[in-house]
């Protein structure tokens, strides 16, 4: 009887699977092919297949097997249900419709500052992260950080599950090992047990350490991340005798003087919306701020400066002193002799502005210059104005967290340590090089050791138990925004692997209590704690019926979500965490008003995702500048002839996002990199040291070209490496790359890059500097570097920092910009066409007439917007190799340009970001022979990509090069985690198609659709906000309807007189317009750039100081 | 010096050697019939054919790739597969003008050479047609979304875009060369019915000449086809080039965007067209004998219309530099300081102009009009430079166009290049199997050529002509039946 045999086979084969666990289980499959009871089955159950098992495991095969390791893994269940709880909807949750996207409040925290989102859930799956708009520190914007979260959570190299000594286990025999091993350590207090984490500001977690502590007061919790706040902690100290974090004002202040304080590249979103407020212009408010920046190496913030001197980074100290000394700060006199006259008229000016100027310190000056800058801004009256303090977020803040890890390394060396839990951060990768926590040191000094991290990283590879930690769009948690807003974090989807939260990790360590889920760990402490609470609960919120990601109608979509108490169910009601169930039945409470007044907070908590009026209170703090009677702290021995700066890379960070192909792939703000780090060298210093010499660079520099980058000859940039030694140590092969405003003498490299164990797209790219970097000189010292005589590529997307004195990124001299509003006036090309162009217009009048304004005053060039692009319209990652074949695929880029008549005292680079202009007379649309970039009623060009065949014509007639070829297969159309991740409004172009903006016509239809239903004729202003849009953090972009005068575009449109075409003179008529950015220039500064006298050949009509 | 004599000096013999119509026929087809295939044309087919190979490894490749294996990149969004289509299909050209516009003109000359020139364009047509379907994203797709074809979406083409226009043009232009082409050799397939002796042979010029017999009626009919085909491809001559021109002046890049571009591709095309003659008809008269036919008088005029057309190009170059000045664009200024002496590929403009330009100066010397050797490497200086040319219009406006920013060098990959030499094996492929099987040369046309072609009135000689034409073929026509 075949059925019986079937039979006999099927319980052959799984009990063949069942005997087995862990590694073994996977293993197995592949003896499976080769089992003659597989064979058999095979052969009964597909007589004509059945010969093909008898291979080789080949592709082909594998993908077989892999399915029929599916179809045994349900055989399997046949017998023993895991404890899932699988719902349906047999009642479907409120606002939960099957392809509408919803919006939850969630929130991301880098640093320990908590930044609000908003995520966007399709079927269960987030797929973008935006803003959220009522949240202080985010206010609707995102950095690009944020954006390139999404991509994390998804990426395939994520461990997946609980594993010893790289042999998978089970979250239970880990609990075991675990909490054998804590409770051995009990009766001594846990005197050997140590928690690492990252900075930490989450009130539950530091509530759970602070609970902890009654049990195990001998345990120690160190904070230590490579890139934190210990010098600006330092110096509150020495400025207020305490510790104390300041909080900036910008958008109070008109006057700023950043002391090397990168403020734009910072994952401030609030502040960047706060400078922009003051820098905006328009017809009414025509004052704007200005920004004084010092700086040691080139940033986005000296980029933006209305006035900028680089020096280095061990002059700055001393530049800070020479500042406050003018100023009037008591005591303060200076070595520091050179631009005299610069400090001069940039103080006289703060001090004309008193109250209302701001003075802020950067993260890699010394301490002094922090506590100099409290000091100045208590001069200049502006405390309680432009800055407010508070206590720090963090707690342990006393003692610097180097200090934190040396007293941790001391330990170790020391044998004190038993258990060591590292939670989060990479410290085997991170650490200063002589406090590396390396295999070496921890090896026979540490017997247990517990590493919880997303990745299977350089850290994990040293411990014996690595957990895999949750995303955070998968888990419970909170944290503090930058002014101390207490921010909530929701999950959005369920794990999707054994991974587990830092609260359940410290929950194990708890003698009663100890298996908790994050949730019941959050919610039970906010539980405790009485918040006042807000009076309107949002239990009644209307349904959900946008698809909107800003304004109130997210925030109720969550709302109506978190009413049904399913907070993360999209789709996944199947909670293995059951978040569901737990938040059905609160626990019990004595009074039941109690309770339900709790259940009301907490759903408002989580439904806003921050927990209101929560800000931390002012701290009242007294400058004295007493400490600058005190000795100083000597500074790292010199032992070399360059000065040596050391930064976090602008897209990895400190290496976290180093296997996140968005931010590999994303060009470096101010010289376009992407894929590696380079080491940034001044031209006159790289002459000097005969490094890069071969580009052809005199050419490009003064005279009639103004300023052009120096690394631009071909497709391929050659860069000079050299061996680079940094207090004692040398890093091999650093590629070099001659920036304009680098100060002499002076080498700027980056951290995050050269990793070992990053994933597979991040492992071996890049030098590690970590290995050079000692604890006592962590951000600048000196050093030397030896030519190698090696060229390496480097794929930077953009090769010409030169506009060649051509009208396409306007920026002017706000004050002779403000006598004459006209002047850069263009002609209106309509009347020169050949072609009447009524018929169109008449079409335009009754529909919808797209249009967009960028504002190139408020963009400081940060690149949100950028891979918010990219993660909404699911744009491909190609890999360096394509990109130096400079075939990227970004569909809005940001183009810099440099300015001013010196190359060693560039302004800039300006920023312009360049997306579809959505030309009315498009060149792309006449030129393509299979319309398949066709004219929307609307206005836009619609790219038809199934149409497309790929002639490239349309790219080749476009004169603003914004149209992106898919020139060999870019997509991963296998890969089930992106299949997830990628939306579903937008369609996944394959090979041979090309492919462009279209102002997110996936929300402009979505946005009609709902006007429809609602029965307007128009969709209403403000309702349909793009990718770019929405992520800005400086509204830059405005879009909308241009025939609506009352919409917001066509107002700018219309009244602000800088509004420009890009090329006008081709009569494209783009409908992308932008607005001219304006320095606001102080006419006493010595490097004041007259705006009579334009550099470049066509400048004589246009009035650019570029 | 009486009108006869003054005909003869300036108007040299187009025919040499002592030759009846008999030994015409016998010296042009025992190429194809008779004689032993030499040992040089294995060689050289061999070679050729394994080029050839390259082409089909690139392609296939291609297809499964995508086009990412070239070099092309963004700003570049064209590269060397529209350099290569545009240069073989320039190639094409004196093919057509030879036979077309010099039959009408009635240029004696032209009659030795037509056959392997009009061969020479319908195999350069074939390779340059290969270029514009591949160089697409989606071959598939574009091998037929291209062509008006009715369909239930009621979908079309663009009427608007250039490329629409180059696909009517060259397939246009590709029909009928090969109608020309194969009009022309019935007769010439008909005399190789009849004297092959290897039956297959005569089975497949049997077929080919549709059952000549050489009637009047047949020789009326053929004339008048063959004029009305040359009538078609007299326009087709301009308008091929002038078309494809326009692929590039109708776009508005720097570089591409002039109004004089038609004028200047249709000269370039003879330009490279006669040279490409040269470099086939220099070593086919030798290694075949054929000098009495394609004699020194055809090389030197070849030689001249090269200088012709030459110095149409020389001019263009001249008038682009002057207009890219003249103008007031400061775009178009900038696209000829790049390409002339600023930019990253001017050695490429200097190099164009040496082979282009200079070479050819040679010619204006009569010693070296008449010399094989000088003809044979102006012409090939003149294929580099013709290339040259296209590859400086193309790459230098595309890599430097409105924003610097998306400024972007180009670079070639091997597959490029496998694909254009790929490309040249095929043609000579081509090429060595059509010397093999067909008449190189026109034998009936060159008859025509024979002094005793040439007799005026109904006089005795006139009957022995014909006569001795009638000879020729086996059987004479059968009375008129009409």
């Amino acid at each position: 009887m075949p059925s019986q045999d079937s039979k006999k086979n099927f319980a052959l084969l799984r009990d063949r699977i069942l005997g087995r666990s862990g590694k073994d289980y996977w293993r197995s499959l592949e003896e499976f092919v080769d089992a003659p009871e597989f064979e058999e089955f095979v052969k009964r159950e597909y007589p004509d297949h059945a010969e093909t098992w008898d291979d080789s495991l080949s592709r082909r095969n594998f993908i077989k097997v892999m399915g029929a390791s599916l179809a045994l893994a349900g055989l399997s269940g046949c017998v023993i249900q895991p404890p899932e709880k699988i719902v349906p909807y047999v009642s479907q949750p409120e606002g939960t419709l099957p392809g509408r996207p919803l919006f939850f409040a969630t929130s991301y925290s880098i640093g320990g500052v908590a930044m609000g989102l908003l995520a966007k859930s399709y079927d269960g799956r987030p797929i973008k992260i935006e803003g959220n708009p009522e949240h202080p520190g985010s206010r609707g914007a995102t950095d690009v950080r944020a954006q390139a979260s999404l991509l994390d959570m998804y990426d395939p190299d994520r461990s997946q599950h609980v594993q010893f000594r790289a042999e998978p286990r089970s979250w239970a025999d880990f609990q075991t090992a675990f909490r054998a091993a804590i409770d051995q350590d009990r009766p001594n207090g846990g005197a050997g047990i140590r928690f690492l984490t990252e900075t930490i500001t989450s009130p539950t977690l530091i509530d759970q350490f602070k609970r902890l502590q009654a049990e195990l007061p001998q345990a120690k919790w160190i904070q230590y991340e490579p890139i934190n706040n210990d010098n600006a902690l330092a110096g509150a100290k020495m400025a207020f005798g305490s510790t104390a974090q300041p909080i900036y004002h910008f958008e109070k202040a008109e006057r700023i003087l950043s002391l090397d304080d990168d403020v734009f590249s910072g994952f401030n979103v609030a502040y960047l919306k706060d400078y922009a407020a003051g820098k905006a212009w328009s017809p009414e408010k025509t004052d704007i701020n200005r920004l004084y920046v010092v700086e040691t190496t080139s940033t986005l913030t000296g980029a933006k400066a209305d006035h900028r001197i680089a020096v280095k980074p061990s002059q700055l100290t001393e530049v800070a002193k020479a500042v406050a000394a003018k100023i009037g700060v008591g005591g303060a006199t200076s070595t520091y002799t050179d631009n005299g006259k610069w400090i001069d008229a940039m103080t006289r000016d703060l001090m004309a502005n008193k109250g209302k100027s701001l003075v802020v310190a950067g993260r890699t000056a010394s301490p002094v210059v922090h506590a100099l800058a409290h000091a100045m801004n208590n001069a200049l009256g502006s405390v309680g104005q432009t800055v407010t303090y508070a206590e720090p977020f963090s707690p342990g803040t006393d003692r610097a967290q180097t200090d934190q890890l040396r007293d941790l390394v001391t330990d170790i060396e020391n044998g004190l340590v038993k258990t060591l839990v590292i939670m989060g951060g990479n410290p085997a990768y991170n650490t200063p090089n002589d406090l590396r926590l390396d295999f070496n040191r921890l090896n026979t000094k540490v017997p247990l050791r517990v590493h919880l991290g997303s990745h299977y990283d350089e850290t994990a590879d040293i411990c014996h138990w690595h957990v895999p930690e949750k995303h955070y769009l998968e888990s419970w948690a909170d944290g503090r925004a930058y002014d101390g807003t207490v921010t909530m974090t929701q999950p959005l989807i369920d794990p999707l692997y054994d991974s587990y939260s830092k609260y359940e990790l410290v929950q194990l360590c708890f003698k009663e209590n100890f298996d908790k889920k994050d949730y019941d760990i959050v919610r039970a402490f906010w539980q405790t704690q009485n918040v006042s609470a807000p009076a309107a609960v949002a239990t009644t919120a209307a349904a959900a019926n946008t698809a909107r990601p800003t304004a109130a109608s997210p925030a109720n979509n969550a709302s109506s979500n978190n009413a049904n108490s399913a907070p993360a169910s999209g789709t996944t009601a199947a909670g293995r965490g059951s978040q569901a169930n737990t938040a059905g039945s609160a626990p019990a409470a004595t009074s039941a008003n109690a309770a339900t007044a709790f259940e009301d907070r907490w759903r408002k908590y989580v439904h806003d995702g921050f927990v209101g009026n929560s800000a931390a209170t002012a701290k009242t703090v007294t400058a004295n500048s007493a400490f600058l009677s005190q000795p100083q702290p000597s500074q790292p021995a010199a032992n070399g002839d360059l000065e040596i700066l050391i930064l976090p890379d602008p897209n990895v960070y400190d290496g976290r996002f180093a296997n996140n192909g968005w931010m590999q792939e994303l060009p470096k703000p101010l010289n376009k990199v992407t894929w590696d780090n380079v080491g940034l060298v001044s031209p006159k210093t790289a002459e000097k040291l005969g490094l890069n010499q071969s580009n052809r660079a005199e050419e490009y520099v003064g005279g009639d070209h103004g300023i052009a980058f120096i690394n631009t000859k071909g497709t391929n940039q050659f860069s000079d490496t050299v061996d680079l030694t940094y207090q004692g140590s040398v890093i091999k092969n650093v590629p070099m790359w001659i920036t304009p405003g680098q100060p002499d003498d002076t080498i700027t490299i980056f951290l995050g890059y050269g990793r070992k164990r990053a994933g597979a797209i991040g492992n071996d790219i890049g030098y590690n500097v970590y290995d050079v970097r000692p604890s006592t000189a962590l951000d600048f010292g000196t050093g030397s570097v030896k030519k190698t005589g090696e060229q390496v590529t480097i794929s930077s997307t953009q090769i010409h920092f030169n506009m060649e004195g051509r009208d396409i990124l306007r920026s002017w001299d706000l004050e002779a910009y403000n006598a004459d509003t006209k002047m850069g006036e263009q002609e209106d090309m309509y009347p020169k066409s050949l072609y009447p162009y009524e018929q169109h217009q008449e079409t335009y009048e009754h529909h919808h007439r797209w249009g967009m304004t960028v504002d190139l005053n408020n963009c400081v060039g940060c690149n949100a917007c950028v891979i918010a692009c990219q993660s909404e319209n699911n744009i491909p990652v190609v890999g360096r190799e394509q990109v130096d074949r400079h075939r990227m695929m970004h569909w809005l880029r940001i183009d810099a340009y440099f300015g001013g008549p010196d190359i060693n005292q560039p302004n800039g680079p300006h920023f312009q970001p360049i997306l579809c202009q959505q030309c009315e007379q498009a060149p792309c649309e006449v030129v393509c022979p299979v319309h398949a970039t066709v004219h929307s009623a609307e206005g836009l060009n619609d790219m038809v990509y199934n149409r497309c065949v790929g002639t490239r014509y349309c790219s080749n007639n476009c004169p603003y090069k914004v149209r992106r070829f898919n020139f060999l297969l870019y997509q991963d159309w296998d890969t089930p985690q992106y299949k997830l991740m990628r939306n579903p409004e937008v369609s996944i172009r394959s090979r041979g198609v090309m492919e462009k903006c279209t102002y997110c016509t996936q929300r402009i239809a979505a946005a009609r659709i709902e006007a429809e239903k609602a029965g307007l004729s128009k969709v209403p202003d403000g309702e349909i906000v793009t990718a770019c849009q929405a992520a800005c953090p400086t509204n830059v972009f405005t879009f909308g309807d241009m025939n609506d005068p009352e919409s917001q575009v066509a107002k700018i449109k219309k009244n602000d007189p800088r509004d420009y075409k890009v090329l006008n003179e081709l009569n494209t008529q783009p409908r992308t317009t932008y607005l001219a950015e304006l320095r606001n220039q102080n006419k006493e500064m010595p490097d004041y750039l007259n705006p009579e006298t334009p550099v470049g050949e066509n400048l004589s009509q246009s009035p650019n100081t570029l | 010096m009486d009108l006869k004599e003054m005909h003869e000096k300036m108007v040299p013999p187009m025919i040499e050697g002592d030759h009846t119509f008999g030994t015409v026929s016998d010296k042009i087809g025992d190429v194809a019939l008779k004689r032993k295939t030499p040992f040089h044309w294995f060689i050289g087919f061999a070679i050729a054919f394994i080029i050839a190979q390259l082409l089909l490894f690139t392609t296939i490749w291609l297809l499964l790739k995508g086009i990412g294996i070239w070099g092309t990149n963004q700003p570049n969004g064209w590269a060397f597969p529209i350099i290569n289509f545009v240069w073989w299909i320039g190639i094409g050209h004196a093919g057509t003008l030879i036979s077309a516009i010099l039959l009408l003109l009635n240029q004696k000359w032209r009659t030795s050479i037509n056959r392997f020139a009009e061969a020479m364009t319908l195999f350069a047509v074939a390779n340059a047609a290969v270029f514009p379907l591949v160089h697409t994203g989606r071959p598939w797709l574009a091998a037929y979304w291209l062509f008006p074809y009715p369909n239930v979406m009621g979908i079309w083409p663009q009427f608007r875009s250039p490329l629409i226009w180059d696909v009517f043009a060259v397939s246009t232009y590709g029909t009928v060369s090969l109608l020309f082409w194969y009009v022309g050799l019935i007769p010439d397939l008909a005399t190789l019915r009849d004297r092959a002796k290897n039956r297959y042979f005569k089975f497949v010029y049997s077929v080919g000449c549709w059952g000549w017999r050489g009637s009047a009626r047949h020789w009326h009919r053929y004339e008048l086809a063959y004029l009305i085909l040359a009538g078609i491809s007299t326009p087709l001559v301009l308008s091929v080039h002038s078309l494809v021109s326009l692929d590039f002046a109708v776009s508005q890049l720097p570089g591409w965007h002039a109004t004089f571009f038609p004028p200047y591709f249709v000269g370039g095309a003879i330009y490279a067209g006669f040279a490409m003659v040269l470099i086939l008809c220099i070593p086919l008269r030798h290694l075949y004998n054929m000098k009495d036919f394609i004699t020194k008088t055809h090389l030197v005029f070849c030689g001249k219309v090269m200088m012709a057309t030459g110095f149409i190009v020389l001019y263009s170059y001249a008038m682009e530099a002057f207009f890219g000045w003249y103008g007031a664009s400061q775009y178009e200024w900038f696209m000829i300081k790049n390409r002339i002496w600023e930019g990253p590929y001017w050695y490429m403009y200097w190099l164009l102009l040496f082979f282009n330009g200079a070479c050819m100066q040679v010619l204006w010397f009569k010693r070296f009009r008449e010399s094989e050797i000088a003809l044979f490497l102006v012409s090939i200086a003149v294929s580099i430079g013709m290339w040259l040319e296209r590859f400086v219009i193309i790459v230098t406006s595309l890599s430097r166009d409105f924003l610097p920013s998306s400024w972007g060098m180009y670079s070639p990959t091997v597959f490029d290049i496998t694909m254009f030499v790929g490309t040249l094996g095929f043609f000579f492929t081509l090429i060595y199997l059509f010397v093999r099987f067909l008449p190189v040369i026109s034998i009936f046309e060159v008859r025509t050529l024979l002094p005793a072609a040439n007799v005026h009135g109904h006089s005795e000689d006139f009957e022995e002509n014909v006569l001795e034409i009638e000879y020729t073929y086996e059987r004479t026509d059968p009375p008129n039946r009409d």
